[in-house]
């Protein structure tokens, strides 16, 4: 059976802040607004509403999707919220996907929105939730503790020195700075700078891991018929896929995301990819801690397992590089306020394939790209293949 | 961003705006309270966690021992067949330097949690507890570790009956 | 969207008022293991993707989600977790399944209700943070405001509220996963403690524990697992505005809107020729008449009337609740949408046992969030 095509046909954000003026509402009516603008669309036209947001506890609200439903254009719509903790971001414009290709609906709205800076004293307070509620929790662990643990272990398979991964938030910072939503842009940082930057939990550093952050961002899926009659340039989605690991984290291997590997293989399966070396032109992977993007990158198969740090060293996955890996500047530059930073990612390849992202513009008339999310227990892979 | 806008929403406030009282905010505790039941694995590792005993489950369709324990084996999506008494000793899989508290307070000596493989664990799996009575620049992957237990009128039946591992 | 998609293996426990004997993983995987075997599956090998509804903070864990996949069988499979109704994560499964991209999807929910010390003060944070909740009040308040509008404009009265109760305990006494029937004569159910008038506490469905499996599959696939395929015939959600302030508080819009969709789905016309037995969410009382009216069985303000005339009664011409419904078995939180799916699929079966009605060929289910919500999900299926 052939699969309806769907196409992204507009996109909008706000700009990445530290707190926000704007409630978690208006932030989503904002993002919402300026999609809807961008292909000309009226509220009236959307059929139906997704909306990715993560922990409730951020912006202290229990069924956050319900309460956040007015100001994402749900009214008196089909609307659901989708979740798989960070990788909602990339989930949600594959929750749209499908509604569209289901046959059941023509014109998507998605909409992902974070407002990490309610929680007080610090967001870290409700990260400290994730954990399992009777083995893992007494022991009052910090978000930071497992991802710092599993960067060590990646250190540790692949024989990796810090300035190999520190390498990647250079990069990222120095990107963001062309992106005009920006929270940490930095046309100036240097290697130095992060590794001198001061040390939260060994492994990781301050510079090497994106900070709390408030934001939304929205695009508008359209059905092929639809796409081709209000886009001149509609972007299809060519490949969707999405896995979730075993809870057990401590019982995995965590030098490498198989998730995320299964993830890819599913979309590259879609999209009819056999060699994603060759036939990606432009990669956002994850990377709300600089070892993720690499991480993420030998996941997605772009690299082989531990050799993504000489790539980026050797500056394959610069803007104009052969690779170029978040032209946008990433989670570590643009910031990351969940769910939101997860769909940037998508908002980014469908500016860069339609060849309108302005200073951050990767040369060469890029065709295709890969987003990829993760979340959760070290354990979600979510990933979107994006082609003219 | 795209160069076909040239204008993005979002306010950046600064801490001296709620200082200043420009902007205003309410606050609200959410008071979630919970008792969570924990089963019939979990029940029996924090009874045996009382009594000084670390254990595990055994599947014998895919012949893994693991632990913390589980009902059910999550590969073969069966019922786990035997319970393991594991030596509570282990071996250091990862492990961190941690210089900031859940809500980002400094401290001067790390804690330093870690992945602790279990011995007699198959394939080698692990539990996350902390590292004590050790210097944490001696800390490295593949340290050999034992548990430092609470004395028995301590113990509660819980994870943290286990004070922290240690050096062997 | 006729015969597209079907239900193929329905798993679920016994609901239950506290079940401390087992965790959360353990009575999911009951169900689970009831359903693969019901539809003759493994999950390991034949189970593409799982779709589970929950919320975390009546899980009392952030990012949920991170412990769906192992009491499921869905560890290293695609799975993702929607914080709505059971219905809504249907109908998820009915999109992953209908894009072409999945053959078999498993849908989950649960409820650990008992586990949640302080309910009503997690419902209160789902108010508007900074026009509602500080006014403090136990939000069972708006479902007693929303009563008081209902019966103000409709014409319903109290006393066919207490008829929903009655019918709905006496049902759930012929269901052994039932767990609060009752023989509760409608004076009986008239005369209970107000709680937010005119709300009673016999208005107010309990809460139970329990979870609930249901597999999904294409119709090649439902072909050949099984020779009574439950066909997902419509489907249709929709939310009406979150906001206290401005919404209709007399009519349940979310229930039309989310009905004329799953009509539309379904090329339904007429609801009371073309249903033969309704499922349909009764939180409080009230909500049984005020949905029964919202998805068109019948006009406006006449829902009590026709309780009164025994039509809804397992032996009547449109049977709602047979199964006990929320009053009767127990609120499952965003569970009991499931649990009306499965009650409908087990009558189109022929296995419903002492509360089977005979004949019937298409059934409805529908689900509401509860407050503060408007959210609602309503599921046509036929044999």
């Amino acid at each position: 059976m052939a699969m309806r095509k769907v196409a992204v046909v507009g996109a909008g954000m706000t700009r990445f802040v530290r707190r926000a003026l704007e409630t978690g509402k208006e932030l989503s009516y904002e993002a919402s607004k300026m999609a809807l603008d961008y292909c000309d669309l009226t509220l009236d036209e959307v059929d139906c509403v997704v909306h990715g947001t993560a922990p409730d506890s951020f912006d202290g609200v229990h069924m956050k999707g319900e309460y956040l439903s007015d100001g994402s254009g749900a009214w008196r719509k089909p609307y659901t919220r989708c979740y798989v903790g960070g990788g909602t971001g990339v989930f949600a414009p594959i929750h749209g996907w499908y509604h569209v290709a289901s046959g059941l609906f023509d014109i998507c709205l998605v909409v992902c929105e974070e407002k990490m800076s309610s929680c007080q004293p610090h967001p870290q307070g409700a990260f400290l939730t994730i954990f399992d509620h009777t083995t893992e929790r007494p022991l009052k662990p910090n978000l930071l503790w497992i991802f710092a643990m599993e960067m060590n272990r990646y250190m540790h398979t692949y024989g990796l020195k810090k300035e190999d991964i520190a390498l990647v938030s250079v990069k990222n910072k120095r990107n963001a700075a062309d992106h005009p939503c920006s929270l940490l842009g930095d046309a100036n940082i240097t290697l130095q700078d992060v590794l001198n930057s001061e040390v939260l939990a060994w492994p990781v550093q301050r510079l090497d891991v994106s900070p709390v952050t408030d934001g939304a961002v929205a695009l508008v899926l359209a059905a092929e018929h639809v796409a081709r009659r209000i886009c001149d340039k509609p972007i299809w989605i060519e490949g969707v896929g999405w896995n979730l690991d075993t809870a057990y984290w401590t019982n995995r291997d965590l030098c490498y995301p198989r998730y995320v590997e299964k993830a890819a293989r599913m979309a590259y399966e879609m999209a009819g990819i056999t060699e994603p070396r060759k036939q990606i032109h432009i990669a956002e992977p994850y990377d709300p801690f600089d070892y993720k993007e690499l991480h993420h990158l030998e996941g997605l198969m772009l690299f082989d397992r531990g050799k993504a740090p000489e790539a980026t060293a050797l500056g394959i996955t610069q803007r104009n590089g052969d690779l170029p890996v978040c032209p946008s500047g990433g989670l570590l530059g643009v910031g990351n306020p969940i769910a939101a930073a997860g769909l940037m990612k998508v908002a980014e390849l469908f500016w860069q394939l339609r060849g309108e992202a302005g200073a951050r513009q990767v040369p060469g008339q890029p065709r295709r790209g890969v987003a990829q999310a993760w979340g959760d227990l070290m354990q979600v892979g979510t990933v979107a293949v994006l082609g003219v | 961003m795209t160069v076909k806008i040239d204008k993005f929403p979002g306010v950046y406030l600064h801490e001296s705006d709620f200082e200043q009282g420009r902007v205003l905010y309410n606050t609200w505790d959410p008071q979630a309270q919970y008792a969570w039941d924990a089963g019939i694995a979990i029940g029996r590792y924090l009874s045996e966690l009382k009594q000084g005993h670390l254990v595990g489950v055994r599947c014998n369709q895919c012949r893994r021992t693991v632990v913390p324990p589980r009902a059910f084996c999550e590969w073969c999506f069966r019922p786990m067949d035997d319970w393991v008494n594991l030596p509570d000793t282990g071996t250091v899989n990862t492990f961190s330097l941690c210089y900031v508290t859940w809500d980002m307070q400094y401290l001067t000596e790390p804690q330093i949690p870690a992945v602790i493989d279990i011995d007699g664990t198959r394939p080698s799996v692990g539990i996350m507890h902390l590292l004590g009575d050790v210097d944490p620049k001696k800390v490295h992957i593949g340290m050999r570790v034992q548990a430092v237990w609470k004395p028995e009128e301590e113990r509660t039946g819980s994870i943290l009956d286990i004070r922290h591992f240690k050096p062997v | 969207m006729s015969q597209e998609v079907a239900i193929v293996g329905i798993g679920y426990t016994s609901f239950r008022p506290l079940t401390p004997e087992v965790s959360y993983k353990e009575l999911v995987y009951e169900a689970a293991v009831k359903a693969y075997e019901d539809a003759g599956l493994d999950p390991r090998s034949d189970v593409d993707s799982i779709v589970s509804v929950a919320e975390d903070f009546t899980e009392g864990t952030s990012i949920f989600d991170e412990y769906v996949p192992d009491q499921l069988g869905g560890m290293l499979k695609p799975n993702v977790t929607i914080p709505g109704d059971g219905i809504h994560g249907l109908a998820t499964a009915y999109m992953q399944i209908a894009s072409g991209i999945v053959d078999v999807v498993a849908v989950e929910a649960h409820s650990k209700a008992s586990n949640v010390l302080t309910l009503p003060r997690i419902t209160a944070y789902a108010m508007d943070p900074v026009l509602n909740r500080p006014l403090r009040a136990n939000p069972v308040f708006i479902a007693g405001m929303e009563m008081n509008r209902y019966l103000y404009t409709s014409g319903a009265t109290r006393e066919h509220c207490a008829l929903v109760v009655a019918k709905n305990k006496r049902n759930a006494l012929l269901n052994p996963a039932a767990a609060f029937g009752a023989a509760l004569e409608p004076d009986q159910a008239l005369d209970s403690e107000m709680v937010a008038y005119p709300l009673s506490v016999v208005d107010i469905s309990p809460h139970a524990d329990g979870a609930i499996v249901v597999v999904l599959a294409s119709a090649e696939v439902a072909q050949s697992l099984t020779d009574v395929p439950i066909w997902i015939r419509g489907i249709g959600w929709c939310n009406d505005s979150p906001s206290l302030e401005n919404r209709a508080w007399g009519r349940a819009i979310y229930a039309e809107e989310a009905g004329r969709m799953a009509y539309r789905t379904a090329g339904i016309r007429n609801a009371m020729d073309e249903i033969d037995l309704a499922e349909i969410d009764d939180a409080y009382s009230y909500k049984e008449l005020q949905h029964l009216e919202a998805l068109g069985f019948c006009e406006y303000g006449r829902g009590g009337f026709l309780t009164a005339d025994g039509v809804t009664e397992i032996e009547g011409a449109l049977p709602v609740n047979a199964s006990g419904g929320s009053i009767g078995g127990g609120h499952l939180l965003d569970a009991s949408g499931l649990r009306a799916v499965v009650e409908v699929a087990l009558q189109l079966r022929g296995e419903a046992g002492a509360h089977q009605i005979p004949g019937v060929e298409t059934g409805l289910a529908f689900g509401w969030r509860g407050v503060p919500s408007t959210s609602g999900a309503a599921v046509i299926l036929s044999s």
